[in-house]
């Protein structure tokens, strides 16, 4: 939430991501994406965690079929990178941070 | 999962069913489909799966009260609200009042990223609270193969949807799945191995043109079924589906008759006309008078009050009015009456099958006693011979189920050697009257003959039959030395025998007068001779009273004499 600094305008990494429960692989989701934002957006980044078994009427609004679903609205274009995110190189791309490095 | 197996040896009895509230489908598959449990609907695209499966859903909804959930994965909600605006269901309503819940999942795969392993229950979770949120019994998954298009992992896929029916039948909603049709198989994604409790084919053939569409029950577990193709209509009213080929043999049959409109007709058909419910063909070849003899049928059962259509292949029904009123027939006023109706389409505007379904749901709309189809031979333009008998087939048998009487007129081939008409549904009816052409010196007349009619004495002859300004008339049967007449011959002859009458009658006249005449000669004769006879009596009289009175004379003479004697003694 903590947006910052500089240059061309702080551009914030609007993350959310949706989960079904605790399961291992959403936990194992949440980790990959904190990890790398940690290490390529510090202090760029807003993960929102959506755990559908309590709010299942949100699952509409952002299409969501599959479990875990990373969405990112912010910087346009919306991306959405399904799966357990183990693939750093996939998420990177998806988020659009290799560009940005 | 484990509820599914169990509950279907739990129950003595028949797999429970969902009605579907589409017409005919109900019936070919006793009931409906089953509940709670996924049917596949199969079919390629513009068959009409969509509106399936929407018909299912808003008529669940609206009238066995189970509302519904659709699942759209290809169009929105609002296309999907326009497009069926047309058939009269309000799909923006139904959703207002909670009765309909549309979900529209939508994939773009370009801005899908797929990294390791997921599933997708944010699928169910979407699914499980729409259903939850309207109470739905019904669900509606209209394509889920988009998700083959949207997501790559093919094994993490089949994997889900496997988990998606199990799920759903543990849900006890039936559910509706779509698919497309594949090239080797029911569907691209065989989707069939997964659903396996109900799976419904829709075809579109096109054959000379013409398209119709098709319905077949491929697979229905635990249920009997129809197995046959079935055709289909969509119309302003939905689809409708026509289980006529459910053939039995064993429709209540009726001994009551109608009337043909033809007195002598009637005469000649064991002197009441036709059964009730029966099959009534009349061939005969051009312009010899199928369509009056038609429309005087018809004209005679409105004016007795039945309710008749008049299907026309041929003329539109001003035409035939028109003609109709030339000789006498108003049936015109028939249909101001809210009797009659007719229908015109030309035989090549549908497929055979769509004939027959408009003509089922005429009948069925309007519940005629009488129909009239005028002629079934063009129908042999939009399908071979065999189609025609088969639609033909089961049209009678439809007819009969319902106890409606029909007429057809069928165009026969000019060769007199075979007297079979294109169609070959003369060995189907009832009764066959055959309209021909007789030719000779010089003239055309019309010979109508019963070929046959069932379960009753039927006249064999072959009648002289007459259009007249009044209307069809069968005149009296003319022997002449050299056989039946007609025609002029007739007319020569019933003037020959006129003459002769006439003739016979002055001559019988003449002699009269002369027995008369010689009856008074002899009377005069008796008269005199009694006379004579009287005078000869008299005069025999005469000479008896004259030797009495000479004899009594005598007597006292000699008396006289006697006693003079004495005296003198």
């Amino acid at each position: 939430m903590e947006e910052v600094k500089e240059e061309v305008k702080e551009e914030v990494w609007e993350l959310r991501l949706y989960v079904a429960g605790k399961t291992a692989r959403s936990v194992a989701a949440l980790a990959n994406l904190k990890k790398y934002c940690e290490e390529h957006l510090k202090d760029k980044y807003v993960i929102e965690v959506i755990d559908l078994l309590v709010q299942p009427q949100l699952a509409e609004g952002d299409q969501i079929l599959a479990i875990p679903t990373l969405v990112k609205k912010v910087p346009e274009p919306i991306r959405k990178i399904i799966g357990d995110l183990s693939n750093e190189e996939k998420v990177l791309v998806g988020l659009n941070i290799r560009a940005a490095k | 999962m484990s509820l599914e197996p169990s509950e279907s040896r739990k129950m003595p009895r028949t797999l429970p069913k969902s009605n579907t509230g589409i017409r005919g489908l109900d019936e070919i598959t006793a009931g409906g489909l089953p509940s709670g449990r996924p049917t596949l609907i199969c079919g390629e695209a513009g068959s009409g799966k969509t509106l399936f499966s929407m018909e299912f859903l808003v008529h669940g909804a609206t009238q066995y009260d189970e509302p519904g959930v659709f699942v759209a994965f290809e169009e929105k909600a609002e296309e999907l609200a326009i497009n069926v605006a047309s058939l009269g269901f309000d799909l923006n309503q139904l959703q207002r009042d909670g009765l309909i819940r549309i979900d529209h999942v939508h994939i773009e795969r370009s801005e899908i990223e797929e990294t390791g392993e997921y599933n997708l229950d944010g699928l169910f979770i979407r699914l499980a609270y729409a259903i939850d949120s309207i109470g739905a019994k019904r669900v509606v998954l209209d394509t889920i193969e988009s998700l083959f298009a949207g997501l790559t992992n093919q094994a993490v896929l089949r994997a889900e949807l496997r988990r998606l029916f199990e799920w759903l039948k543990e849900k006890q909603v039936t559910t509706i799945i779509t698919g497309e049709k594949g090239e080797a198989s029911l569907t691209r994604q065989g989707l069939e191995e997964y659903v396996s409790d109900c799976v419904i084919l829709l075809d579109h053939r096109v054959e000379n043109k013409i398209s119709t569409r098709i319905l077949r029950i491929v697979k229905y577990r635990g249920s009997v079924h129809g197995t046959n193709e079935y055709p289909f209509l969509i119309d302003e009213d939905g689809i409708s589906v026509l289980p006529v080929t459910s053939l039995q043999l064993n429709h209540a049959v009726s001994s009551e008759r109608l009337s043909s409109g033809i007195p002598a007709l009637d005469k000649m058909l064991a002197g009441e006309g036709f059964y009730k419910a029966s099959s009534i063909l009349v061939s005969g070849t051009a312009g010899t008078g199928k369509t009056s003899i038609a429309g005087s049928f018809i004209d005679k059962s409105c004016k007795d009050g039945v309710r008749a259509i008049y299907f026309a292949f041929e003329e539109s029904p001003y035409q035939i009015i028109r003609n109709m009123r030339s000789i006498n027939i108003d049936l015109q006023a028939h249909i101001d009456n809210g009797l009659l109706m007719f229908s015109a389409s030309r035989p090549t505007f549908n497929g055979l099958e769509m004939h027959l379904l408009k003509i089922m749901k005429l009948i069925e709309q309007f519940r005629p006693n009488v129909i009239v189809l005028d002629p079934i031979s063009n129908l042999i333009t939009v399908g071979s011979n065999s189609e025609v008998k088969n639609l033909l087939t089961r049209l009678i048998d439809f007819l009969q189920s319902q106890q409606i009487t029909v007429m057809f007129t069928a165009l026969a081939l000019n060769d007199n050697k075979t007297e079979q008409t294109d169609e070959g549904v003369s060995s189907l009816v009832d009764v066959w009257i055959l309209v021909r052409d007789i030719e000779s010196n010089g003239e055309r007349n019309r010979g109508l003959y019963v070929m046959k009619s069932r379960g009753m004495k039927h006249s064999n002859q072959v009648r002289e039959f007459v259009i007249t300004d009044e209307g069809l008339k069968l005149v009296e049967v003319f022997l002449g030395p050299e056989g039946v007449l007609t025609g002029s011959a007739r007319e020569t002859q019933q003037l020959l025998e006129k003459t002769s009458e006439a003739i016979r009658d002055h001559a019988l006249s003449r002699k009269d007068r002369e027995i008369e005449r010689k009856r008074l000669v002899l009377e005069s004769k008796i008269a005199t001779l009694k006379e004579e006879f009287e005078s000869l009596q008299e005069e025999l009289n005469k000479s008896y009273v004259e030797d009495d009175l000479k004899k009594s004379i005598m007597e006292n003479n000699r008396q006289e004499l006697t006693r003079k004697r004495d005296d003198l003694l």
